[in-house]
Protein backbone atom coordinates (compact mmCIF):
# COMPACT_ATOMS: atom_id res chain seq x y z
CA UNK A 1 0.00 0.00 0.00
CA UNK A 2 1.05 3.40 -0.97
CA UNK A 3 2.20 6.17 2.04
CA UNK A 4 0.53 9.86 0.53
CA UNK A 5 2.55 12.97 1.36
CA UNK A 6 0.07 15.66 1.24
CA UNK A 7 1.38 19.38 0.97
CA UNK A 8 -1.06 22.15 3.00
CA UNK A 9 -0.40 25.98 2.89
CA UNK A 10 -1.63 28.90 5.14
CA UNK A 11 -3.24 31.41 3.25
CA UNK A 12 -5.38 34.93 3.92
CA UNK A 13 -9.09 33.32 4.04
CA UNK A 14 -10.48 33.27 0.70
CA UNK A 15 -13.34 35.45 1.91
CA UNK A 16 -10.89 38.34 3.13
CA UNK A 17 -10.88 41.03 1.51
CA UNK A 18 -7.33 41.93 0.23
CA UNK A 19 -5.01 45.13 1.45
CA UNK A 20 -1.91 46.26 0.23
CA UNK A 21 0.42 47.42 2.84
CA UNK A 22 1.63 51.31 3.35
CA UNK A 23 5.13 50.19 1.86
CA UNK A 24 4.02 48.73 -1.05
CA UNK A 25 6.18 45.26 0.08
CA UNK A 26 3.44 42.69 0.71
CA UNK A 27 -0.43 42.49 1.55
CA UNK A 28 -1.46 43.20 5.37
CA UNK A 29 -1.54 39.71 7.28
CA UNK A 30 -1.49 40.95 10.93
CA UNK A 31 -4.77 40.10 12.28
CA UNK A 32 -6.51 38.89 9.74
CA UNK A 33 -8.61 35.63 9.20
CA UNK A 34 -6.27 32.69 7.83
CA UNK A 35 -7.66 28.83 6.63
CA UNK A 36 -6.22 26.51 4.52
CA UNK A 37 -5.49 26.97 0.83
CA UNK A 38 -8.67 25.76 -0.70
CA UNK A 39 -6.81 23.38 -3.20
CA UNK A 40 -5.17 21.58 -0.52
CA UNK A 41 -8.24 21.17 1.11
CA UNK A 42 -9.27 19.22 -1.88
CA UNK A 43 -5.53 17.56 -2.03
CA UNK A 44 -6.02 16.28 1.96
CA UNK A 45 -9.32 15.31 1.04
CA UNK A 46 -8.29 13.09 -2.21
CA UNK A 47 -5.27 11.60 0.33
CA UNK A 48 -7.85 10.89 3.24
CA UNK A 49 -10.44 9.25 0.48
CA UNK A 50 -7.32 7.00 -0.63
CA UNK A 51 -6.55 5.69 3.12
CA UNK A 52 -10.58 4.86 3.62
CA UNK A 53 -10.39 2.66 0.76
CA UNK A 54 -7.23 1.30 2.18
CA UNK A 55 -5.27 2.59 -1.10
CA UNK A 56 -3.09 4.20 1.40
CA UNK A 57 -1.62 3.03 4.02
CA UNK A 58 -0.50 6.04 5.90
CA UNK A 59 -1.44 9.91 4.93
CA UNK A 60 0.76 12.61 6.36
CA UNK A 61 0.85 16.12 5.98
CA UNK A 62 3.56 18.85 5.35
CA UNK A 63 3.68 22.68 5.59
CA UNK A 64 6.20 25.17 5.23
CA UNK A 65 6.10 28.64 7.47
CA UNK A 66 6.13 30.68 10.63
CA UNK A 67 4.67 28.70 13.41
CA UNK A 68 0.69 29.52 12.87
CA UNK A 69 1.41 26.94 10.04
CA UNK A 70 0.74 24.42 13.01
CA UNK A 71 -3.11 25.93 13.16
CA UNK A 72 -3.42 24.68 9.00
CA UNK A 73 -1.57 21.33 9.77
CA UNK A 74 -4.09 20.47 13.02
CA UNK A 75 -6.83 21.31 10.45
CA UNK A 76 -5.56 18.76 8.06
CA UNK A 77 -4.69 16.52 10.75
CA UNK A 78 -8.91 17.01 11.73
CA UNK A 79 -10.03 16.26 8.42
CA UNK A 80 -8.20 12.74 8.69
CA UNK A 81 -4.07 13.19 8.34
CA UNK A 82 -2.44 10.60 9.87
CA UNK A 83 0.36 12.39 10.99
CA UNK A 84 2.08 16.35 10.19
CA UNK A 85 5.71 17.56 9.82
CA UNK A 86 5.46 21.83 9.96
CA UNK A 87 8.55 22.89 8.24
CA UNK A 88 9.56 26.31 9.96
CA UNK A 89 10.67 29.02 8.39
CA UNK A 90 10.42 32.45 10.36
CA UNK A 91 8.10 35.13 9.07
CA UNK A 92 10.92 37.54 7.61
CA UNK A 93 12.49 34.70 5.53
CA UNK A 94 8.83 32.84 4.50
CA UNK A 95 8.15 36.18 2.41
CA UNK A 96 10.50 35.31 -0.30
CA UNK A 97 10.16 31.60 0.07
CA UNK A 98 9.24 30.71 -3.20
CA UNK A 99 7.69 27.17 -4.75
CA UNK A 100 11.75 26.42 -5.80
CA UNK A 101 12.60 25.80 -2.19
CA UNK A 102 9.20 24.54 -1.32
CA UNK A 103 9.46 21.70 -4.19
CA UNK A 104 12.91 21.27 -2.62
CA UNK A 105 12.20 20.23 0.67
CA UNK A 106 9.14 18.59 -0.43
CA UNK A 107 10.88 16.32 -2.46
CA UNK A 108 13.38 15.74 0.68
CA UNK A 109 10.56 14.52 2.52
CA UNK A 110 8.75 12.65 0.05
CA UNK A 111 12.26 10.23 0.10
CA UNK A 112 12.53 10.72 4.23
CA UNK A 113 9.45 9.29 4.43
CA UNK A 114 9.46 6.97 1.66
CA UNK A 115 5.91 8.53 -0.33
CA UNK A 116 4.66 7.28 -3.13
CA UNK A 117 1.94 9.25 -3.82
CA UNK A 118 2.81 13.14 -3.59
CA UNK A 119 -0.57 15.31 -3.68
CA UNK A 120 -0.60 18.94 -3.83
CA UNK A 121 -3.21 22.00 -4.46
CA UNK A 122 -2.81 22.81 -7.99
CA UNK A 123 -2.05 26.72 -6.69
CA UNK A 124 -2.48 28.71 -3.82
CA UNK A 125 -5.11 31.26 -3.67
CA UNK A 126 -2.52 33.77 -2.33
CA UNK A 127 0.41 33.95 -4.97
CA UNK A 128 -1.53 31.67 -7.34
CA UNK A 129 2.39 30.24 -8.38
CA UNK A 130 1.08 27.17 -9.68
CA UNK A 131 4.35 25.49 -9.62
CA UNK A 132 5.11 23.35 -6.80
CA UNK A 133 3.78 20.40 -8.01
CA UNK A 134 5.38 20.81 -11.47
CA UNK A 135 8.44 21.16 -9.83
CA UNK A 136 8.39 19.03 -6.85
CA UNK A 137 8.03 16.26 -9.92
CA UNK A 138 11.17 17.89 -11.24
CA UNK A 139 13.12 17.47 -8.25
CA UNK A 140 12.50 13.92 -7.79
CA UNK A 141 12.48 12.76 -11.31
CA UNK A 142 9.06 11.38 -10.92
CA UNK A 143 6.26 11.54 -13.57
CA UNK A 144 3.75 14.30 -12.44
CA UNK A 145 -0.49 14.20 -12.94
CA UNK A 146 -1.17 17.61 -12.43
CA UNK A 147 -4.87 19.93 -12.47
CA UNK A 148 -6.24 16.24 -11.61
CA UNK A 149 -10.09 16.09 -11.45
CA UNK A 150 -10.39 12.31 -10.99
CA UNK A 151 -7.33 9.85 -9.40
CA UNK A 152 -8.25 6.07 -9.75
CA UNK A 153 -5.09 3.69 -8.27
CA UNK A 154 -5.16 0.25 -10.94
CA UNK A 155 -2.70 -2.00 -9.98
CA UNK A 156 0.75 -0.03 -9.28
CA UNK A 157 -0.47 3.15 -11.73
CA UNK A 158 -2.83 5.98 -11.13
CA UNK A 159 -5.21 6.61 -14.32
CA UNK A 160 -6.03 10.39 -14.11
CA UNK A 161 -8.19 12.43 -15.79
CA UNK A 162 -6.63 15.94 -16.01
CA UNK A 163 -8.29 19.30 -16.50
CA UNK A 164 -6.92 20.74 -19.37
CA UNK A 165 -7.81 24.12 -21.85
CA UNK A 166 -11.17 22.99 -23.71
CA UNK A 167 -11.75 19.39 -21.64
CA UNK A 168 -10.29 16.36 -20.36
CA UNK A 169 -7.37 14.64 -20.70
CA UNK A 170 -6.76 10.58 -19.25
CA UNK A 171 -3.04 9.92 -18.34
CA UNK A 172 -1.57 6.61 -16.52
CA UNK A 173 1.23 7.27 -14.39
CA UNK A 174 3.46 5.00 -12.44
CA UNK A 175 4.35 5.01 -9.21
CA UNK A 176 5.76 6.98 -7.11
CA UNK A 177 3.94 10.39 -8.72
CA UNK A 178 3.27 13.49 -7.88
CA UNK A 179 0.04 15.00 -8.44
CA UNK A 180 -1.65 18.21 -8.13
CA UNK A 181 -5.85 18.93 -7.14
CA UNK A 182 -8.14 20.88 -9.66
CA UNK A 183 -11.20 21.89 -8.16
CA UNK A 184 -13.64 19.32 -8.79
CA UNK A 185 -11.37 16.84 -7.68
CA UNK A 186 -13.41 15.96 -4.61
CA UNK A 187 -15.89 18.01 -2.31
CA UNK A 188 -13.72 18.08 0.83
CA UNK A 189 -15.34 17.51 4.63
CA UNK A 190 -15.32 20.15 6.96
CA UNK A 191 -13.45 19.81 10.12
CA UNK A 192 -15.43 19.45 12.71
CA UNK A 193 -15.04 20.54 16.02
CA UNK A 194 -15.05 17.28 17.82
CA UNK A 195 -12.04 15.84 15.07
CA UNK A 196 -10.06 19.36 15.77
CA UNK A 197 -10.01 18.41 19.69
CA UNK A 198 -9.04 15.24 18.58
CA UNK A 199 -6.71 16.16 16.14
CA UNK A 200 -4.36 18.08 19.17
CA UNK A 201 -3.44 14.49 20.04
CA UNK A 202 -2.29 13.24 16.84
CA UNK A 203 1.81 13.62 16.36
CA UNK A 204 2.92 17.11 14.90
CA UNK A 205 6.99 17.09 14.07
CA UNK A 206 9.00 20.07 14.04
CA UNK A 207 12.09 20.37 11.45
CA UNK A 208 13.87 23.32 9.64
CA UNK A 209 14.60 23.34 6.04
CA UNK A 210 18.41 23.22 7.46
CA UNK A 211 17.28 20.07 8.95
CA UNK A 212 16.67 18.88 5.61
CA UNK A 213 20.22 20.69 3.96
CA UNK A 214 17.60 22.75 1.40
CA UNK A 215 19.40 26.35 0.93
CA UNK A 216 16.21 29.01 1.36
CA UNK A 217 18.29 32.27 0.75
CA UNK A 218 15.81 34.22 -1.68
CA UNK A 219 16.13 34.72 -5.65
CA UNK A 220 13.57 37.20 -5.32
CA UNK A 221 13.57 40.61 -3.89
CA UNK A 222 10.30 42.31 -3.49
CA UNK A 223 10.21 45.67 -5.19
CA UNK A 224 6.61 46.79 -5.36
CA UNK A 225 2.78 45.42 -4.51
CA UNK A 226 0.48 47.28 -5.91
CA UNK A 227 -3.72 46.97 -5.86
CA UNK A 228 -5.29 45.54 -8.81
CA UNK A 229 -6.82 48.79 -10.62
CA UNK A 230 -10.56 50.30 -9.77
CA UNK A 231 -13.10 49.20 -11.92
CA UNK A 232 -14.18 52.55 -13.34
CA UNK A 233 -17.59 53.80 -13.06
CA UNK A 234 -20.17 53.46 -15.63
CA UNK A 235 -23.03 55.87 -16.39
CA UNK A 236 -26.43 56.19 -17.21
CA UNK A 237 -27.55 57.86 -20.60
CA UNK A 238 -30.57 59.34 -21.51
CA UNK A 239 -31.52 57.43 -24.38
CA UNK A 240 -30.92 54.20 -27.28
CA UNK A 241 -29.50 57.08 -29.88
CA UNK A 242 -26.96 58.24 -27.28
CA UNK A 243 -25.96 54.82 -26.12
CA UNK A 244 -25.08 53.48 -29.51
CA UNK A 245 -23.33 56.64 -30.57
CA UNK A 246 -21.20 56.08 -27.38
CA UNK A 247 -20.82 52.44 -28.34
CA UNK A 248 -19.91 53.75 -31.61
CA UNK A 249 -17.45 56.17 -30.09
CA UNK A 250 -15.57 53.49 -27.47
CA UNK A 251 -15.21 50.93 -30.99
CA UNK A 252 -17.78 48.45 -29.46
CA UNK A 253 -19.78 48.51 -32.67
CA UNK B 1 -24.50 9.66 25.41
CA UNK B 2 -26.94 11.33 27.71
CA UNK B 3 -28.63 13.87 26.55
CA UNK B 4 -27.62 16.64 28.09
CA UNK B 5 -24.05 15.96 26.90
CA UNK B 6 -26.18 16.00 23.17
CA UNK B 7 -27.28 18.93 23.60
CA UNK B 8 -24.20 20.70 25.16
CA UNK B 9 -22.13 18.98 22.34
CA UNK B 10 -24.57 20.41 19.80
CA UNK B 11 -24.76 24.01 21.29
CA UNK B 12 -20.63 24.38 20.89
CA UNK B 13 -20.56 22.49 17.37
CA UNK B 14 -23.22 25.68 16.36
CA UNK B 15 -21.44 28.46 18.39
CA UNK B 16 -18.22 26.63 16.56
CA UNK B 17 -19.58 26.87 12.91
CA UNK B 18 -21.28 30.48 14.07
CA UNK B 19 -17.95 32.11 14.03
CA UNK B 20 -17.48 32.11 10.17
CA UNK B 21 -21.30 32.82 9.40
CA UNK B 22 -21.60 35.32 6.33
CA UNK B 23 -23.74 37.54 8.31
CA UNK B 24 -21.72 37.67 11.14
CA UNK B 25 -21.26 36.20 14.31
CA UNK B 26 -23.44 38.96 16.20
CA UNK B 27 -26.27 37.95 14.11
CA UNK B 28 -25.57 34.08 14.10
CA UNK B 29 -25.40 34.34 18.33
CA UNK B 30 -28.34 35.60 19.77
CA UNK B 31 -30.78 33.84 17.16
CA UNK B 32 -28.51 30.45 18.28
CA UNK B 33 -29.05 31.60 21.85
CA UNK B 34 -32.75 32.05 21.55
CA UNK B 35 -33.30 28.91 19.51
CA UNK B 36 -32.01 26.95 22.37
CA UNK B 37 -34.07 28.75 25.22
CA UNK B 38 -36.84 28.57 23.20
CA UNK B 39 -37.05 24.89 23.95
CA UNK B 40 -35.28 24.94 27.50
CA UNK B 41 -39.02 23.52 29.30
CA UNK B 42 -38.97 20.51 26.97
CA UNK B 43 -38.55 17.04 29.04
CA UNK B 44 -40.53 14.70 27.13
CA UNK B 45 -36.90 12.81 26.22
CA UNK B 46 -38.46 11.92 22.33
CA UNK B 47 -39.20 15.37 21.93
CA UNK B 48 -35.71 16.15 22.61
CA UNK B 49 -34.25 13.32 20.74
CA UNK B 50 -36.76 15.23 18.03
CA UNK B 51 -34.67 18.84 18.36
CA UNK B 52 -31.37 17.02 18.53
CA UNK B 53 -31.90 15.38 14.85
CA UNK B 54 -33.36 18.98 14.00
CA UNK B 55 -29.87 20.63 15.22
CA UNK B 56 -27.98 18.11 13.91
CA UNK B 57 -29.70 18.70 10.27
CA UNK B 58 -28.81 22.38 10.85
CA UNK B 59 -25.43 21.57 11.51
CA UNK B 60 -25.07 19.57 8.05
CA UNK B 61 -27.13 22.29 6.16
CA UNK B 62 -24.86 25.45 7.79
CA UNK B 63 -21.53 22.92 6.72
CA UNK B 64 -22.68 22.62 3.07
CA UNK B 65 -23.35 26.15 2.60
CA UNK B 66 -19.89 26.95 3.74
CA UNK B 67 -18.68 24.42 1.09
CA UNK B 68 -20.99 25.45 -1.34
CA UNK B 69 -20.14 29.52 -0.95
CA UNK B 70 -16.46 28.83 -1.21
CA UNK B 71 -16.62 25.98 -4.23
CA UNK B 72 -19.10 29.32 -5.67
CA UNK B 73 -16.10 31.58 -5.30
CA UNK B 74 -13.36 29.77 -6.13
CA UNK B 75 -15.35 28.74 -9.86
CA UNK B 76 -15.97 32.61 -10.00
CA UNK B 77 -12.68 33.46 -9.44
CA UNK B 78 -10.35 30.98 -11.12
CA UNK B 79 -12.86 29.52 -13.80
CA UNK B 80 -14.54 32.52 -15.04
CA UNK B 81 -14.25 32.63 -18.67
CA UNK B 82 -15.46 29.04 -18.99
CA UNK B 83 -19.06 29.64 -19.54
CA UNK B 84 -18.15 32.41 -22.31
CA UNK B 85 -15.84 29.64 -23.57
CA UNK B 86 -18.52 27.24 -24.05
CA UNK B 87 -21.21 29.57 -25.05
CA UNK B 88 -18.95 30.47 -28.12
CA UNK B 89 -18.57 26.59 -28.73
CA UNK B 90 -21.92 26.33 -28.91
CA UNK B 91 -22.31 29.40 -31.37
CA UNK B 92 -19.79 27.89 -33.74
CA UNK B 93 -21.22 24.39 -33.65
CA UNK B 94 -24.58 26.22 -35.00
CA UNK B 95 -23.02 28.45 -37.35
CA UNK B 96 -20.96 24.93 -38.51
CA UNK B 97 -24.06 23.26 -38.98
CA UNK B 98 -26.61 25.52 -40.49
Amino acid sequence: MARVLVGVKRVIDYAVKIRVKPDKKGVVTEGVKHSMNPFDEIAVEEAVKMKEKKLASEVVAVSCGPSQAQETLRTALAMGVDRAIHVEVPAGEYETLQPIHISKILAKLAQEEKADIVILGKQAIDDDSNQTAQMTAGVLDWPQATFASKIEKKDSELHVTREIDGGLENIKVKLPAVLSADLRLNEPRYATLPNIMKAKKKPLKKITPKDLGVDISPRIEIISVEEPPVRQAGSVVPDVDTLISKLKESGHV
Amino acid sequence: MGQRTQVINLYKTLVYLGREYPLGWDYFRPRLKTAFMRNKDVTDPEKIEQLISRGNYVVKEIEALYMLRKYRTLKKRYYSDENENMISEIYRRIESES
